[in-house]
């Protein structure tokens, strides 16, 4: 057992996990959604698994380093993290309806990852700007930040399908309640904004240790801050001019396009010093 | 009445308002993007190429080169500050006296009539089970008040009142912030500078303006280092510096990426590197026409006697990358060749191809044989007087943020009804400032743990 099965494992699981979610969905078949639950558990341990040898192999090869240093390792632990949240969030409130726009997202992540021929697998040794114990506080923090507006975008996605009334009979009548994804939504719009600002924080004070700078509008500090921006704008739509429902939810749903282009756009389109993923 | 409102009251109204905090949000989240699609602080000919001529004009009028600093940036995030202070301490004044009541009170009806009430009936009287029932509601949610209405016994507790205050947290930790920028930006400043290896300096230069900063000690680079891995990659920058006070060296210390210097408020970090220029180099000099080859060591800024008289050589400088016809040929040297009835020429003598001044076909060919390396490190020294209350900021906001998302004010009332048939009908209900899905699912478990403590009475 090495890093790559077990990643390449965990993305087949994810994909069966996917499959097994969207026929729930299609068939309304709950026990079909209750085994997706348990194989996306199988495909969240293969991803830790594949993370920890990942970080095992580093020092193999002389050079112990945190997995978290390249586009390729930063989209293996997204879908991680979104995979973990979701579990958690599937625990805690037993829904299960938004199962089926959330699995596809953590199997995309971790497939982009694998099967994208310009993103390297390699495990390199840090450059000196890494080498910092800040990497690991702000890299965790900002991808946990980034798994709570993805699950956020899902229930968001969810709101603005479903029909007002849905029949007995229409597929949509598996997914929860307005109410209820209301309250999802908003519930992981705030942990996935706690976390992006801790990520915002701890990259400046890393900033200032490294650069002598805490902000210095690179691109990628900059549209993180747009994006804690929508989101703040979001917090102040529902608690202080009482929006709810679809509106709310496209705003949720620009501020994950937000995050999307802080996370990908940046990278691909624009230049700074945030190279590395 | 609205014509009424004198002038200072409209404004305060204009700025009292969370519509007004959304437009601004929008506003700065729009224009930020400006900043990251178009290059900032370059120079005018950098955006006539990349913009046109006219395009410029309009970038230089609305400062898009450097826009996060442009007057109207910054008159967006004085009006956010503004409108946040206002709408602060308007919503504060509303709700004092919910924070802090000289007395607590509460409307039971407003708990009984919730739709999340729990209900348990017990075969026991309300007053066998009152007292276990205020031990417990205490335990969960702090001193109880009893009261007695009618025949009914209610019981009520709350806690966390005080984390209301959370949002006044959050902002206030954005009004510091933004004063330690100005603070920094005021009494700071952020420079440059290289210092050669055994070199020392007392001046840094602004990163911005260029100007000369001068210090109140000296920087010694006594060694630079540069690692690499097998691949390639660099692998660590180090700088080994001495501090020099009054013509006392007071420190001597290693500095490498992330992990700085700092001394008495200056900063100084590691951020580049490159070969300084050599003092001398060791030249040999071919004569093409007899084969005779002599070999000198040569200071730069030397002339000498080439062979036979035939005229002099001067090694001007160094240049550690010298682009020759778009290919980078590394360190160079440069000279001056005379010879008696020919124009002066200059010549360039790349380290690592020693045969390139033989392409030139002259008398006399010029080869670099070696020459002593020193490498100059680049360091980046920033004084920041305002960066403590931005960390300030910093903890404030997670905190206020923790407050405000995941904690709340929660109060409980638990009602003993006494049943005609005997027994108690026990309601259970609960109000909170936050989620009230959050408080369905505390009361159903607190209906079970009371249960569960009822069982052993």
């Amino acid at each position: 057992m090495n890093s790559s099965f077990a990643l390449s494992s965990a993305t087949f699981i994810y994909g069966l996990a996917t499959v097994f979610y969207i026929g729930s969905f299609a068939f309304k078949q709950k026990k079909l959604a209750t085994i997706g639950f348990l194989v996306l558990v199988t495909g969240m341990v293969f991803n830790t698994a594949g993370i920890g040898f990942r970080w095992i192999e580093s020092y193999q090869m002389g050079f112990g380093r945190a997995p978290f240093t390249n586009m390729y390792e930063s989209l293996v632990f997204f879908s991680w993290t979104m995979a973990v949240l979701y579990i958690f969030v599937e625990l805690k409130y037993k829904e299960q309806g938004f199962g089926v726009l959330v699995s596809p997202l953590i199997f995309l992540s971790i497939a982009y990852a694998s099967f994208d021929p310009g993103i390297s697998s390699t495990i390199n040794p840090l450059i000196p700007a890494l080498k910092s114990n800040w990497l690991i506080a702000h890299v965790v923090t900002c991808f946990l930040g980034y798994a709570g507006f993805a699950l956020a975008f899902g229930c968001s996605l969810m709101y603005l399908i479903k029909p007002g009334q849905a029949s007995k009979d229409s597929i949509f009548s598996r997914l929860p309640d307005g109410e209820v994804i209301d309250e999802l939504t908003y519930q992981m719009v705030v942990f996935g904004f706690l976390f992006l600002t801790i990520g915002i924080i701890t990259g400046a004070v890393w900033a200032n240790s490294a650069w002598g700078k805490y902000w210095s509008w690179d691109p990628k500090e900059t549209w993180s801050l747009i994006t804690w921006f929508v989101y703040a704008i979001f917090m102040h739509l529902r608690m202080m001019r009482g929006w709810h429902g679809k509106n709310l939810a496209l705003v949720s749903i620009v501020g994950f396009m937000a995050v999307m282009f802080t996370y990908f756009g940046v990278n691909f389109l624009l230049s700074g010093l945030h190279s590395y993923g | 009445m609205k014509n009424q409102d004198t002038i200072p009251r409209q404004i305060w109204v204009f700025f009292c308002s969370v519509k007004l905090t959304v437009y601004i949000l929008v506003l700065l989240a729009v224009t930020s993007i400006i900043g990251t699609v178009v290059l900032q602080n370059g120079s005018p000919q950098q955006y006539i190429d990349l913009y046109g001529k006219g395009m410029y004009n309009l970038i230089k009028v609305f400062h898009i080169d450097d826009m996060y600093h442009a007057w109207w940036f910054l008159f967006l995030l004085l009006l956010l500050c503004i409108n946040l202070v206002v709408c602060s301490v308007e919503r504060l004044s509303l709700i004092w006296k919910t924070i802090f009541p000289k007395q607590v009170r509460f409307h039971p009806d407003r708990f009984l009539k919730s739709t999340t009430k729990q209900t348990v009936t017990v075969e026991h009287n309300p007053d066998q089970i009152a007292d276990s029932c205020e031990t417990w509601l205490s335990r969960q949610a702090g001193p109880v008040i009893r009261q007695k209405d009618q025949n009914t016994t209610l019981l009520y507790a709350e806690k966390g009142r005080w984390t209301r205050l959370g949002v006044f947290v959050v902002h206030a930790s954005v009004l510091l912030l933004l004063a330690g920028a100005l603070v920094g930006a005021m009494f700071g400043f952020k420079a440059s500078v290289r210092i050669d290896e055994g070199g020392q300096i007392r001046q840094v230069f602004a990163a911005k303006t260029r100007e000369p900063i001068s210090l109140d000690f000296a920087i010694k680079c006594n060694e630079f280092e540069v690692k690499f891995y097998n691949t390639g990659a660099p692998e660590e920058f180090r700088s080994n510096l001495t501090i020099i006070e009054n013509g006392q060296e007071s420190l001597t210390t290693d500095i490498r990426v992330n992990h700085p210097l700092r001394y008495k408020g200056i900063n100084i970090f590691q951020s580049s590197y490159g070969t300084a220029t050599p003092d001398a180099a060791v030249l040999s000099i071919v004569d093409n026409q007899t084969g005779d080859e002599i070999t000198r060591t040569l200071q730069v800024g030397e002339t000498i006697t080439l062979p036979d008289d035939q005229g002099s050589f001067l090694l001007q400088g160094f240049l550690p990358h010298f682009d020759f016809r778009g290919h980078n040929l590394e360190e160079t040297f440069f000279g001056k060749v005379s010879l008696a009835g020919e124009p002066e020429i200059q010549i360039g003598l790349p380290v690592k191809f020693p045969t390139f001044d033989k392409m030139r076909k002259g008398r006399f060919t010029f080869v670099i044989k070696d020459f002593e390396k020193r490498y100059y490190t680049g360091l980046q020294v920033t004084k920041d007087p305002g960066v403590w209350y931005v960390y300030a900021g910093f903890i404030m906001m997670i905190l206020g943020c923790w407050i405000t998302f995941f904690m709340s004010h929660q109060s409980y009332l638990v009602a003993l009804q006494p049943m005609d048939e005997g027994g108690t009908c026990i309601h259970l209900a609960g109000r909170t400032n936050r989620s009230s899905q959050d408080m369905k699912r505390r009361l159903a478990r607190m209906k079970t743990h009371l249960e569960n403590q009822l069982k052993k009475v």
